[in-house]
């Protein structure tokens, strides 16, 4: 089933602000889901709605081909693993694992055989006894998971899940919620605005900005082709330039010309009219650097420029290369052993370049 | 550990506060026990030597009857009070910065005239010749001959108008501190609006409940002037006696056997309540 819960045209208006603006999606059964976007974009408004915490002005949300838009949170298909847990503190891991099926007052022995297995799950049978205030954050999110599990939901919903956890553990828990996702197999939404997460988090990414979404797809087709300068910035970074459409060819390139770099020919996926103002992007470990001018053809695109400033992460290094008024960035792999590494200097001369395939025309900001 | 004071230093600290409670409250306390072993004298003072004749007197079973109207006042009115600040504290903790300010306001106001005011206020309202008897006639509410004051009703009415506030301020305290989005989970986790009150927030607030049903009940022991203006003949409660004995009486012993006798029938409570508390504390640690 390909759309097993449905959001279909909600709106949610705070005051005079639209938090979520005509949003529309459909999310598989057993998908790995993440709304992706800055603070403010609507994203956990949206997942509020999914809860039932709060109620669309517009739009219906469903859930298996059943319409939960009026339901009290009680009573949908859904669990939620809260940002800060909201763990009960006069309960006992056990009984905070156990609260749901309480209240669905299922029979003892079923409340004790599946609190008991969904702590081994995520491995705290060992601390059943303890009060939540007496976990790690890490275990204090397992127990989370392992609340809203238990229930069987047919959606776990996952309000930035690690975003309150130190950066080992964070990494930690990322291969976590991967295996456990594996291993229910039940379709997990997570909010969060961390573009790493979401990528390594989930099967597919709505990228949302000003309540909207800006683009769904998976992980990789949004760095590789995304559709607005909005989520080519917002995952990884890019070079951004503005330019006129000079000459259509054949399979979607497009020869663009740029005020300063001369007229890169580039890959464009929305139809293109000559004299067009377009918008370009450039990944910045798509830009090859060279001392010497490379050998020109029609597939490389090279321009000169100036090395402003540079820094070293370890596993690469960032330059900031000047060219007349563009300040680009590129990004250079560095290993010891590989060859024909350049190491240029601040001040130095040297020459970008990219292949047309690396070079993509997004959308520009505020077009529909 | 270099903002830990040093033993020494400590005690200087509380000295003032210690030697307050010291000079106003231990000493006095232990005088009027001292002064249930002393015998009566005729003038209203205490004569000398020692004797434990007083508290043979206080055993009279004709002060059971009052010691059971006492309790049993002071325990509806505790209940009466947590069960509708319960709810009052919630919305309070709930609401916005100025709604909170106001109905905060709303709650300390009858604090602004005098407590003996506010009672005589009572008697005069619930008067057979008062506004809300006369209103509540008229409306047919009820009968004609109805009698709404000198009763044991009236003494729990308004017993929970005066101790209300002394719910409400406490459970506040707690409810502010309350995590909101426990709330939230509750529900997620299939708990209707009711149970989520009463399986979260209650338990969430338990210490605020604890301080104030302590609170409440303990200002409801000492009671003589609600049962005596409001209440009938009949609803004395041990306070009421407790003042007869001192100021129609004026046998100073027999009155305080009667007040040592309630002091320790409230302190040993609290005793309990602290240790509960002191062991709480160390279970969640």
């Amino acid at each position: 089933m390909d759309d097993f819960l449905v959001i279909d045209h909600v709106s949610k208006t705070f005051g005079t602000q639209r938090a979520v603006d005509d949003v529309s999606l459909t999310v598989a059964q057993g998908e790995a889901f993440s709304l992706l976007g800055p603070s403010g974009c609507g994203k956990t408004t949206l997942l509020r709605m999914i809860a039932g915490f709060e109620r669309p002005d517009r739009g219906r949300i469903l859930v298996g081909g059943q319409d939960i838009t009026a339901l009290p949170p009680e009573l949908r298909p859904v669990n939620t693993v809260f940002q800060n847990y909201a763990l009960f503190p006069h309960l006992s891991v056990w009984e905070n694992v156990a609260f749901g099926l309480r209240m669905s007052r299922r029979p003892r022995e079923e409340i004790r055989s599946g609190v008991d297995r969904m702590l081994e799950l995520v491995r705290l049978s060992e601390h059943a006894r303890k009060r939540p205030a007496q976990l790690s954050g890490g275990q204090r999110q397992r127990v989370a998971i392992a609340r809203a599990l238990v229930n069987r939901p047919q959606v776990l919903l996952l309000d930035e899940p690690l975003a309150a956890l130190d950066l080992k553990l964070r990494q930690h828990m990322l291969m976590e919620l991967n295996t456990l996702h594996e291993q229910v197999g039940t379709t997990f939404i997570y909010v969060t605005h961390d573009q790493g997460e979401a990528m390594s988090l989930s099967d597919r990414i709505a990228v949302m900005n000003v309540g909207k979404v800006e683009q769904v797809d998976t992980p990789e087709n949004l760095y590789e082709t995304p559709r607005s300068s909005f989520v080519a910035s917002f995952i990884g970074d890019a070079n951004f330039f503005t330019g006129v459409a000079v000459e259509l060819q054949h399979e979607g390139y497009v020869r663009v010309q740029v005020e300063g770099l001369g007229s890169p020919l580039v890959l464009s996926h929305g139809t293109v009219v000559p004299n067009q103002t377009l918008r370009l992007m450039v990944r910045p470990e798509k830009i090859s650097l060279t001392l010497s001018r490379p050998p020109s053809g029609e597939r490389v695109n090279a321009f000169r420029g100036v090395v402003e400033d540079m820094a070293y992460f370890g596993s690469h290094t960032r330059y900031r290369i000047r060219a007349g008024e563009h300040s680009i960035l590129a990004q250079l792999q560095r290993s010891r052993f590989s060859g024909g590494g350049i190491d240029p200097a601040r001040g130095a001369e040297v020459w970008m370049s990219f292949h047309p395939d690396e070079g993509r025309v997004v959308r520009l900001e505020g077009d529909a | 550990m270099s903002t830990r004071l040093r033993p020494a230093r400590q005690w200087l600290i509380t000295l003032p506060s210690l030697a307050w409670l010291g000079v106003f409250f231990v000493i006095p306390a232990v005088l009027v026990i001292l002064t249930a072993f002393r015998p009566a004298d005729l003038q209203g003072g205490v004569g000398p030597g020692w004797t434990l004749a007083t508290l043979k007197e206080v055993q009279d079973p004709a002060y059971l009857p009052i010691l059971w109207r006492t309790f049993w006042l002071s325990g509806a009115t505790t209940l009466i009070c947590l069960a509708l600040a319960l709810p009052v504290a919630f919305q309070m903790a709930h609401s916005g910065e100025r709604m909170r300010q106001v109905l905060l306001l709303l709650v300390v106001i009858p604090f602004l005239s005098n407590f003996l005011i506010r009672v005589f206020a009572w008697k005069s309202l619930l008067h057979p010749e008062g506004p809300l008897t006369k209103l509540l006639i008229a409306l047919h509410l009820i009968p004609e001959n109805a009698v709404l004051l000198n009763h044991a009703g009236t003494v729990l009415l308004v017993l929970v108008y005066t101790q209300l506030p002394f719910a409400i301020l406490p459970l506040y305290a707690a409810a502010e501190k309350f995590d909101f989005g426990l709330l939230d989970a509750a529900r997620d986790l299939g708990a209707g609006p009711l149970s989520a009150f009463s399986k979260v927030f209650v338990p969430g607030v338990r210490r605020g409940i604890l301080s104030a049903a302590v609170m409440v009940f303990v200002c409801c022991l000492g009671q003589y002037v609600i049962p005596q203006m409001v209440g009938g003949t009949g609803d004395e409660m041990l306070g009421s006696k407790i003042a007869q004995r001192v100021f129609s009486d004026r046998n100073l012993p027999h009155a305080s056997a009667l007040a040592g006798g309630l002091m320790l029938a409230v302190l040993l409570p609290m005793l309990v309540v602290v240790l509960w508390q002191q062991f709480g504390r160390k279970e969640a640690e």
